[in-house]
């Protein structure tokens, strides 16, 4: 039999399984349409949807709340007396919010010093080193395709394998330390200096999510009309006059959006740190989702708690960053 | 003007190679090196006994020392290159080493034994891809567990998600219901805060349900994704209305709408949340390290992750699990990468 007539065979048999299945299921909700009338069908469509949604996300979300405003070691809800805002008093207590040792929870304050200065640096350098790419790109370049999944490819790595990957070219023995080597330099504690080692953290993660925001930035500046450049060329701007009265302008909705989901991607870093650096060395990369993490999951003393009021603080942040996002969005579609 | 300003903003549309192209073009290879290069880097160490993983400074390729099969031997012999005090250099196969002194054969003639300072003998090297790493790792590992188990969740979540999110996306998209507005704003509204910050309550509600390992446990929960219906409500608010009135005056269900017309008018809007979705649920980690905690229950990804807390010396075992775990997904994007990419780029979520 010929390749074709495979496929047929195989359309055929594919279909009228489809269509079985199809029949049978309307069986079941045609007759269920006539119980409740048309009106009803789409309570019926969302219904799945809304029982998933609702069990295992708007629920844990309320859920939250009631851990942040409770107390104790116990695990379910039932067991925990209530303690008004003691948990948010007990994050918050501090003399002096720059300094971590003189809090409470010095650990807390590590955390939220370590995601504020990553996520500052990180955002910077994975939006300018995206965009200068994108521009690139943008080009008229040969082999462009290629390109663009080269430096996407490393988007599709789980941040487990990410970490492994470069945990392996840093480490003492590493690769990158045997290059200094060979160029007759002497090795560097990447992995177990606290600077160096937020430093990696932060290149890693523009490693790994950089072609994303690639993606998006190129498909913005491809949007743009091209006569608006003929236009501009005619009355004899220059390369940089087009950039900044044309495309900057027009890429900004674009660049706005780029700008908020990194923002609220990197406010969430954990599972790439897990596998990286483990936090450490010490608590030097060690941030907010993995404070949380730690607190609620493998801390001996399980602060539920603590945990819940920390991660309220963090979503009311994430809020904001949505919030912008979506107005980002709106001016992106109108 | 500031050169590299000049070149950044150089747009497409030109004919002539200069300067300017030249710079794109090593910006790009330096941009193939940095993002390729780990991965070479992964895939050539996996090929490494673990005598070449420990070796610093590490050379690029995986060398093996060569071997020779005489007569009256075991076991192989290594093969040295040994340099005699004349200068003359013979191949030698070492029979035993005994301190600072090698007792070495001529495999030519191989009833002489000749000693030999270890000093003066340098092993015999060549390229070799050897898979004792892989087959060694895929027995302590449960490779095939793992892989299974992934596999499974990635195809089940991921056909749960299209059926769930176009059945939500349709109604959403193409009926007038109280409840309506504030249904899609709710999931819109809930759309980027993560899974990260409900840890806690999170794992309560699937010790209350019971789904503490099972894979219901990761496959149910991550299938409502907001992203994904707001994706196919946009794509089916493009579809006429038209071809639903003419069908319902044939006497269709709402259902066969839904199935016979609908889904199959969404087929690229499905196509790019599927592959979203295979990504998500193939890179998942967090949601099934809470879910599951017997090892028969892991996904790649905690499995590699819990490889490496108790494999945490033997790398080489660690890097070619690790470049296992990549090459389905890596199989599918190199067939998929054109989809996959402008999927992005036109809907912009991941």
């Amino acid at each position: 039999m010929s390749k074709n007539s495979h496929n047929k065979l195989f359309q055929t048999i594919f279909g009228s399984i489809a269509h079985g299945v199809i029949s049978f299921v309307d069986l079941f909700l045609g007759s269920i349409q006539k119980l409740i009338g048309i009106k009803g069908v789409p309570y019926l469509f969302v219904l799945p949807n809304l029982l998933i949604f609702g069990l295992f996300i708007l629920y844990p979300m309320l859920l939250n709340f009631v851990y942040a405003f409770t107390g104790g070691s116990a695990f379910f809800p039932d067991n925990r007396p209530y303690v008004g805002t003691r948990n948010f008093e007990r994050l918050f207590a501090c003399e002096n919010f720059l300094v971590p040792n003189s809090c409470t929870e010095d650990l807390f304050w590590r955390a939220v010093q370590n995601t504020v200065v990553y996520v500052i640096a990180q955002v910077t350098i994975l939006v300018l080193f995206a965009l200068i790419t994108a521009l690139i790109l943008n080009r008229k370049i040969k082999w462009r395709g290629f390109f663009r999944s080269v430096f996407f490819y490393p988007c599709l790595l789980s941040p487990i394998v990410v970490g492994l990957i470069w945990q392996w070219i840093l480490q003492d023995k590493g690769l990158l330390n045997g290059i200094l080597i060979g160029l007759g330099m002497s090795r560097m504690p990447f992995l177990t200096a606290a600077t160096w080692a937020r430093f990696w953290v932060i290149m890693v993660s523009v490693w790994a999510s950089m072609g994303f925001y690639t993606l998006i930035l190129l498909a913005g500046l491809q949007s743009i009309p091209s006569d608006l450049y003929e236009a501009a060329s005619i009355d004899g701007a220059s390369n940089w006059k087009a950039f900044s009265n044309i495309t900057m302008p027009l890429l900004m909705p674009t660049m706005t959006v780029v700008i908020v989901l990194s923002l609220i991607r990197a406010v969430q870093v954990f599972e790439i740190i897990f596998a990286f650096t483990g936090g450490g060395p010490g608590t030097a990369t060690m941030y907010l989702v993995q404070f949380i993490y730690n607190y609620g999951f493998t801390s001996p003393n399980k602060q539920f708690g603590v945990a819940a009021a920390a991660s309220l603080l963090m979503a009311a942040v994430l809020i904001v960053l949505t919030l912008a996002q979506m107005a980002a969005r709106r001016e992106e579609v109108y | 003007m500031n050169p590299v300003l000049e070149f950044l903003t150089r747009r497409r549309g030109r004919k002539k190679l200069n300067f300017s192209d030249f710079l794109s073009y090593a910006y790009l290879l330096l941009g193939v090196l940095i993002m390729f290069g780990p991965i070479v880097w992964l895939i050539l160490s996996s090929f490494k006994t673990p005598i070449e993983i420990a070796r610093f400074p590490p050379r690029i390729f995986p060398y093996r020392q060569q071997t020779i099969e005489l007569e009256g031997f075991d076991d192989p012999l290594q093969l040295f290159k040994v340099t005699f005090d004349d200068g003359s250099t013979r191949e030698l196969a070492q029979v035993r080493r005994v301190g600072i002194e090698a007792q070495m054969i001529d495999p030519d003639m191989p009833d002489e034994i000749i000693r030999v300072n270890i000093a003066e003998r340098e092993p015999i090297e060549e390229i070799h891809i050897g898979l004792s790493n892989y087959i060694e790792g895929v027995r302590g590992f449960n490779f095939g567990t793992y892989l299974w188990n992934s596999t499974f969740v990635t195809i089940t979540a991921t056909l749960l998600t299209l059926l769930v999110n176009s059945m939500a996306a349709f109604a959403l998209a193409k009926y007038k219901f109280p409840g309506q507005q504030t249904i899609f704003m709710t999931m819109i509204a809930t759309l980027m805060v993560p899974l990260s910050v409900v840890l806690v309550p999170i794992f309560l509600v699937i010790t209350r349900v019971g789904w503490n390992n099972n894979f219901l446990g990761i496959i149910v929960p991550v299938a409502a994704t907001p992203t994904g219906v707001f994706l196919l409500r946009q794509y089916m608010l493009t579809i006429p209305n038209e071809l639903m009135d003419a069908a319902r005056i044939d006497g269709a269900s709402e259902w066969r709408i839904y199935a016979q017309i609908i889904l199959p008018l969404a087929k690229p809007a499905l196509a790019v949340l599927a592959i979203f979705s295979v990504m998500w649920r193939w890179n998942d980690f967090l949601w099934p390290l809470i879910v599951m905690s017997r090892p028969e229950y892991f996904t790649l990804q905690v499995g590699l992750a819990a490889f490496q807390g108790e494999f945490s010396v033997d790398w080489n075992l660690i890097l070619a699990m690790t470049v296992l775990s990549i090459l389905p997904i890596t199989v599918v994007f190199a067939i998929l990468q054109r989809y996959i990419t402008t999927g992005i780029a036109t809907t912009g979520l991941k």
